[in-house]
């Protein structure tokens, strides 16, 4: 403690080391307020028999007090965007606007049941019509599915249509491209599809070129079920020759899905749809602000060319004289890929956000989110090269490469020692093709500030890592917990509080 | 636009130490033909302009509440896997933390100890609710993982699991499970096998609304050797509580792994657990104690399997460790089964989950507490009881099957169901699912016209009970 000037004293804000749940409170303790039954009462033991549950779960015994500090106290031992700068690379964390979260508490969506009548459902129906219209005109895309829960079950969604229409036409190719950049997700989603990855490099430059798309297509003749590609890539870039592979796919029968983590690079500039790519998902909780909650929900909203249309899942909002109503009559659809109409909170969020930014508002984001990233290229790139000479885009990848060779540092102590600074780290060690990537993405809502202080930390730190590299390799000093042992973690699993003894 | 803080003058620095003429030249070297070249058709609203729209839209619906004296809106008995209950005012205002809610997945530990923290004890909620019960000095017995998307495709993601412990491919479903679960558990399947490849078989239920368990026996002995899984959902769709137990023990006997779906996890107050009743792995869905109904999204998708199990779990999972200086701490682990490190041969392609309803769960079960759940358990079933004895009554109701109900009954009424549901809609009143409402309905049941499914719950007060009850009655032909 240091005294002040005025001879107060001077306190940081506290942070309590919570003990688990499990372990305070007090038995026959409760936080509970349940009302007085009004109904004869009845003995479970006797209408159960076997079935009845003698000993009740062990859940806490703590009052709502109780309940109440520990969440609070929890909550402060995280970092988040309403605190500060968030660079994750391909995460697109930007600022959660407030007026969603109350939009999307207003009774007449958050108490609506999913098996209420059509009838009694209109104003959400008519909500989610038009976010997917407005994602249409956005996307570029003929229809837009609001049921996936998150870009991978976006993922999933897609290609089990890719896989139908395939089908639908008598054939089922097996082989999916995908470059060696891609999000795990992409692989992952093909095998669940019982289809292949046929994975590519990317070129010297890191974007992927037509010849290696069309060697690959050569070697799996009548067998291209399509290709997946982010664009702008992993790496942060826009793909330049898309055109031209959309082409070399579609001639050898395959379809075109984008992974659309990275919209929020193209949006009022590019039309995925509009420009040879048939199918995208879309991460609501990426480019339209729904927030992402510590691990989710997202939302995933999948975008189809017309001639997928019949596979989109069921049900689809319709809109006829004036009334909405779902669709389940879809023979050839892919069918269900959860229950009732996906994560709706979100959509409400989404649309909430898109019609408060406007077609102009929109575009201005993506123009600033790019503005952003390549300000901090240009001011990062002598210690933090670039790992493309290709434009940046919405995002900056760089590596360890320059440090590790002049000091004992590399990025995983960079990012630890950026939370000393008060910054979240970014995404680090990906895209695997690049050994010990750094991948910043500020996104739009960063000031110019806030971006020269972010800037001035790593260069801060690029110093440190000749001067004191113990410094930066021991990271973070500040923070409550100082580095975790992943290793023991992992080698004796403990996944749930156990009592002792 | 309050969202974008950039000043012109801001924009022209920027651009300077960049290099660059202009903004647009950012965007120069994307091919023309690619680029869009109008303006995005969307217009832009101020904040009260686009609350005045959003408040519009959502004047349009009826939202579904307890009882119309306590909130306005209809009066609803709908369940069908999603019962809501009161989630305690508690629960959403600790969600607004912005330290909840604006922060990402816990990939950095060490800003991320809140987050993982609460993971690990809503992981401890869920396997001490689902699993069987921990014996002091032995290895936990069950394990959950970080949350799913929601009950139906945790459920297929177990089928899947299923497969992959069993090295098997086929999954015998008991009747009743939720048809939108089981279209869930289609569409993953149909995914994963050739096409024609019958990958699941079903066996219906008796009387009494349980699986055939003379049925069942038949078809595994047929079948032994090929059947990954029994998929039995308990309390299942008609409200029935399955005996899992014997399920369990005809599975058991050809080798394949026991999988509840479990849509009402409140049940497991009063009923024993799926884990105890020897299921494998346990799916389930959160929402009606999490969160309001939403329309049914977010939810939340939980998810438990024995511990043997554990590197065929699918999604995240969040352990303890402890940090440089010996301190107690959290993180993800076992991040080798995922699909960032897998890629292809991950157990699942899951990335982002539903945490911040997982967290909601786990707030409210921890405000219940031991003694609040096995309570609100007991109001529910004592409501229902007090329902199903009161329709019972009536000329020509009857329960449509015999077994065991925790808080959700199929009734036949007098007529069409859907016509009675039609009418009380116009009181203000949504009586219950009818059993052949699209996406809803279940043709396997006799008389699935004249059935309608009625959830009660804490949120209802005998009055509602009454008045449901009378005017049932009055338009029942």
């Amino acid at each position: 403690m240091t005294q002040t000037k005025s001879g107060l004293v001077e306190t940081r804000h506290l942070l309590h080391h919570e003990p688990p749940i499990f372990e305070q409170g007090a038995a026959g303790r409760s936080g509970a307020s349940l009302p007085t039954l009004d109904v004869p009462e009845v003995s479970a033991s006797t209408l159960f028999g076997d079935l009845h549950r003698d000993a009740e779960p062990s859940l806490p015994e703590v009052s709502e007090v109780d309940v109440t500090r520990h969440f609070t106290r929890l909550s402060r031992w995280n970092y988040a965007i309403d605190i500060g700068m968030y660079p994750l690379g391909s995460c697109t964390m930007k600022y959660n606007p407030k007026v969603n979260e109350r939009m999307a508490r207003l009774p007449g969506f958050a108490g609506l049941h999913p098996a209420q009548a059509e009838q009694t459902l209109q104003g959400a129906l008519e909500l989610m019509y038009r976010l997917e219209q407005v994602l249409c005109e956005i996307s570029g895309f003929a229809r837009v599915t609001l049921q996936p829960a998150a870009g991978a079950h976006g993922e999933l969604c897609g290609l089990m249509m890719i896989r139908a229409y395939h089908q639908s036409q008598g054939r089922f190719p097996r082989k999916v491209l995908i470059p060696d950049s891609a999000h795990g997700t992409n692989p992952a989603s093909v095998t669940l599809n019982q289809m292949e990855c046929v994975p590519l490099k990317t070129s010297a430059d890191g974007l992927l070129s037509a010849e290696t798309v069309r060697a690959a297509v050569a070697q799996h003749p009548g067998d291209i079920a399509g290709l997946m590609v982010t664009n702008p890539s992993t790496l942060g870039i826009f793909e330049e020759h898309l055109a031209e592979i959309s082409e070399i796919i579609h001639q050898a029968g395959g379809l075109v899905y984008m992974d659309g983590a990275n919209f929020n690079a193209l949006l009022g500039k590019v039309r995925p749809g509009a420009t040879g790519v048939d199918v995208m998902h879309i991460n609501l909780h990426k480019t339209f602000t729904t927030p992402h909650g510590g691990g989710g929900p997202g939302s995933g909203p999948v975008g189809v060319v017309e001639k997928l249309i019949p596979f989109l899942p069921t049900p689809t909002v319709e809109h006829k004289d004036g009334v909405y109503h779902l669709n389940y009559n879809r023979p050839q659809s892919v069918g269900r890929l959860r229950s009732f109409f996906g994560n709706f909170g979100m959509h409400v969020r989404a649309y909430t956000y898109i019609r408060e930014m406007g077609g102009v508002g929109l575009t201005q984001a993506t123009e600033m989110a790019v503005l952003n990233a390549v300000y901090l290229r240009a001011l990062l790139h002598e210690e933090f090269p670039p790992v493309s000479d290709k434009p940046s885009m919405h995002e900056y990848v760089t590596s360890d490469k320059k440090l590790k060779k002049e000091t004992s540092v590399q990025t995983l102590d960079i990012a630890k020692r950026l939370i000393d600074y008060g910054f979240h780290p970014p995404t680090v060690y990906f895209p695997l093709v690049v050994p010990g990537a750094l991948m910043i993405e500020p996104t739009e809502t960063e000031s110019k500030e806030t971006l020269d202080q972010f800037a001035s930390a790593l260069l801060a730190i690029a110093k440190e890592a000749h001067s004191e590299p113990d410094r930066v390799k021991h990271a973070p000093h500040q923070t409550a917990l100082r580095r975790l042992d992943e290793t023991k973690a992992a080698r004796q699993p403990r996944l749930r509080w156990m009592p002792q003894g | 636009m309050r969202y974008i803080p950039h000043t012109d003058a801001d924009v022209a620095q920027m651009l300077r130490v960049i290099g660059a003429p202009s903004v647009e030249s950012l965007f120069a070297h994307i091919p023309s033909t690619l680029r869009l070249n109008r303006p995005l058709e969307i217009e832009a609203l101020d904040e009260m302009t686009l609350m005045a729209h959003l408040g519009q839209l959502g004047a349009k619906s009826s939202p579904s509440t307890g009882a119309t004296i306590r909130e306005g809106g209809a009066l609803s008995f709908l369940g069908a896997g999603l019962i809501p209950h009161h989630v305690p005012v508690a629960v959403d205002m600790l969600l607004q933390r912005a330290e909840w809610y604006t922060s990402y997945t816990p990939y950095q530990p060490e800003v991320a100890q809140g987050t993982l923290q609460a993971v690990f004890e809503y992981q401890t909620l869920v396997a001490e609710l689902f699993g069987s019960p921990v014996v002091k000095g032995q290895p936990a017995p069950f394990v959950s993982n970080a949350s799913m998307y929601d009950g139906a495709s945790a459920t297929a993601e177990a089928v899947l699991m299923a497969r992959r412990v069993t090295g098997r491919s086929l999954a015998i479903v008991c009747g009743a499970v939720h048809p939108q679960y089981l279209g869930t558990l289609r569409c993953y399947l149909d995914g994963m096998d050739s096409v024609g490849q019958a990958s699941i078989k079903t066996v219906g239920f008796g009387s009494d609304g349980r699986v055939d368990l003379q049925s069942l026996g038949t078809l595994l002995a047929d079948l032994g050797n090929q059947v990954a899984c029994v998929l039995v959902q308990s309390p299942n769709y008609l409200g029935v509580l399955q005996d899992v137990a014997a399920i369990q023990a005809l599975a058991h006997k050809v080798g394949a792994l026991t999988v509840v779906a479990c849509p009402e996890p409140l049940a497991f107050g009063l009923v024993k657990s799926p884990g105890s009743q020897g299921a494998d792995i346990v799916a389930g869905e959160g929402i009606g104690l999490a969160s309001g109904p939403s329309l049914g999204g977010p939810g939340v998708g939980l998810f438990a399997a024995r511990s043997e199990h554990l590197r065929q779990m699918p999604g995240r999972l969040v352990g303890e460790t402890v940090d440089q200086d010996g301190r107690r701490g959290y993180v993800l682990t076992l991040s080798t089964r995922e699909q960032h490190i897998r890629r292809e041969k991950a157990t699942s392609n899951i990335c982002t989950n539903q945490g911040l309803i997982a967290l909601a769960f786990a707030i409210h079960l921890c405000l219940l507490g031991k003694s609040g759940f096995r309570r609100l358990a007991e109001i529910n079933l004592a409501k229902s009881e007090y329902l199903k004895q009161r329709l019972s009554s009536l000329r020509g109701f009857k329960m449509a099957v015999s077994g065991p109900t925790f808080n959700e009954l199929a009734v036949q009424v007098r007529g069409r169901a859907s016509d009675a549901a039609a009418k009380l809609r116009e009181q203000g009143i949504f009586a219950g699912v009818p059993l052949d409402q699209q996406d809803f309905e279940l043709p396997s049941l006799p008389d699935a016209e004249k059935t309608l499914l009625i959830a009660t719950s804490e949120r209802h007060q005998k009055a509602d009970l009454d008045r449901l009850v009378t005017a049932l009655d009055e338009v029942c032909p």
